[in-house]
């Protein structure tokens, strides 16, 4: 079984909307949706949930202030400014570790699980959908990315399929990461912006630093040919194969707007031929 | 007054807004919170010095160790694994809680800084850098809040999506500015933004970019939930392409100053 990762470094660059082409192009196949903070695959694939499953990512800390004696311990000792100065629980900043509750002498301290996020598994008109939501403010984007990962290989093996795709995250950071392990391919999606180019570099030394073969595809490629130009002149320099470019087309809009992908809306060659050059390298 | 530019989807022009809003006003600090992939010197092409490494501790375990393994059981990150004569720390998953420390009885535990990535800047401009292969953005981002110069009109550019350092990044901001795109996927991250910065406790205000493109549900959804629409940027070749250049489009369309300058007005 293979993994497909698609990510891009800077946001907006398509990268959903060719998952969502993809799912329609691609055979035996399941979908993962590994933008877990700020998830879309969903709307244009529509999956309906078959399970779901409660998701806890990191703990919480609570103050029993019965017993509190507000000595101050706990404040001193967070490294995270999660406590105030008059003892209590900022949430959001909170990230569990328990050394409030091991310094507190009263025992005043509990930690307990909490609800971080929802874990879906779908159906979709394309075949099985990993997918899942975090619980806004929530912390451990990168935990429940890679439960999101494991989980799609686990419904692929019982399903025999032997292809994930994976939908990834903007950035380079946590959930970039744990989307990025045990992928066989990485595609990068670009524009031929200055920003998409810099956040090209980035990811790339992302993949590169975790030795995963990476190919990439410029979104919108006419809007800027010079930029188009540096970014094959990159590519090649660094030995990375472009597999496709894709001229700005609205019509993406309009199929988004319809909550079909662009294969569905409009045969567009151009993706088509993208994917089979993908589906011969992964 | 601190501004932040947030957005749950990426790519709406978070950078844009800010820039070009720094750009429009007098006295501005612009901070770069996009610590993963900064672009706002792109546009504002300051000469960039480092300022400060940014580090996190992590555990080193000296000869006292005698493997009791009690720092491993505390540790909520599994960064810790104590063998029968041997530790391993897996640094990546360290959060530098200290918690190792605190619960060795040995006192077998020390801390060593660990670079993570840097924060540069100038007078009016200070940017995050992430390093390359790091996962942990955070503290980098508090790192550059660190140089909010209250005086001035700050102005911070955040990273998109929902997770920890766009909240680090917004959050004790007096105003966040959101900015979206009319596309499904435009409404849909808009209100998981919306939701963070009910939970922050942040007041908020709709850029809507590349009006045109879509359709008219995102400003249906501002008006029924009586959240202002700041400003409408059309969907213009012009501004694309500049874009793509590293131009902020206020300096070849200085008409655009005036709005930037009414939108300020209103948020003030």
């Amino acid at each position: 079984m293979k993994q497909l990762t698609v990510i891009s470094g800077k946001g907006g660059t398509g990268k959903t909307t060719l998952v969502g082409a993809f799912a329609a192009l691609a055979g035996n196949k399941v979908l993962a949706d590994c933008d877990v903070d700020a998830p879309d695959l969903h709307l244009i694939l529509k999956p309906e949930i078959k399970e779901e499953k409660k998701f806890s990512g990191s703990k919480l800390a609570f103050i029993n202030y019965e017993k509190c004696i507000k000595c101050g311990k706990c404040y001193e000792n967070c490294k995270f400014n999660a406590i105030s100065e008059d003892i209590k629980i900022d949430e959001m900043r909170c990230e569990g570790c328990g050394v409030c509750a091991y310094v507190c002498p009263v025992n005043a301290i509990e930690l307990k699980k909490r609800d971080s996020g929802t874990l879906f598994i779908s159906e979709t008109r394309f075949g099985p959908m990993v997918h899942a939501r975090l619980n806004i403010g929530e912390e451990a984007s990168g935990k429940l990315v890679t439960l999101v990962r494991n989980t799609a290989k686990e419904v692929a093996e019982k399903m025999k399929k032997d292809l994930i795709i994976i939908d990834g995250s903007p950035g380079i950071g946590c959930p970039v990461i744990a989307s990025l392990t045990g992928s066989d391919l990485v595609l990068i999606v670009t524009e031929p912006t200055l920003s998409g180019m810099h956040d090209l570099e980035r990811v790339y030394g992302v993949s590169k630093h975790f030795g995963i073969e990476t190919v990439v595809c410029i979104n919108k490629y006419d809007i800027n040919k010079e930029n188009t130009e540096k970014i094959e002149n990159f590519c090649k320099k660094s030995g990375i194969d472009m597999v496709g470019k894709i001229p700005y087309n609205p019509e993406f809009t309009k199929a988004m707007i319809e909550e079909k992908t662009i294969v569905e809306y409009n045969d567009d060659p151009a993706v088509k031929d993208m994917w089979k050059k993908i589906e011969e390298r992964v | 007054m601190i501004i932040s530019v947030a957005s749950g989807k990426g790519g709406t022009g978070k950078t844009t807004v800010a820039v070009n809003l720094a750009l429009s006003l007098k006295d501005v600090e612009v901070l770069d919170c996009d610590v993963e992939e900064p672009n706002c010197n792109i546009f504002l092409k300051k000469n960039l010095k480092n300022i400060e490494d940014v580090s996190i501790p992590v555990p080193v375990i000296n000869e006292k160790c005698d493997f009791c393994g009690k720092c491993s059981e505390f540790c909520e990150y599994n960064a810790l694994a104590v063998m029968k004569e041997n530790v391993l720390v897996f640094k990546e998953l360290c959060h530098g809680c200290g918690g190792c420390k605190l619960v060795c009885p040995k006192d077998a535990i020390t801390y060593k800084e660990r670079k993570i990535g840097e924060v540069a800047g100038d007078d009016s401009f200070y940017q995050g850098e992430l390093n390359i292969g790091e996962a942990i953005a955070t503290p980098i981002v508090a790192a550059v809040k660190k140089k909010i110069k209250k005086e001035k009109t700050v102005i911070i550019d955040s990273p998109p999506g929902a997770f920890c350092p766009v909240i680090e990044a917004v959050s004790g901001t007096d105003y966040c500015i959101l900015v979206t795109e009319p596309t499904p996927f435009g409404l849909n991250d808009l209100k998981i933004a919306v939701e963070v910065l009910k939970k922050l406790n942040v007041p908020y205000g709709v850029v809507i970019n590349r009006e045109g493109i879509g359709d008219e549900r995102v400003e249906e959804y501002c008006k029924k939930n009586g959240i202002q629409i700041l400003m409408n940027i059309p969907h213009d070749r012009r501004i694309a392409e500049l874009y793509s250049k590293g131009i902020p489009f206020v300096l070849e369309m200085p008409r655009w100053k005036e709005k930037f300058r009414k939108l300020y007005e209103v948020i003030k």
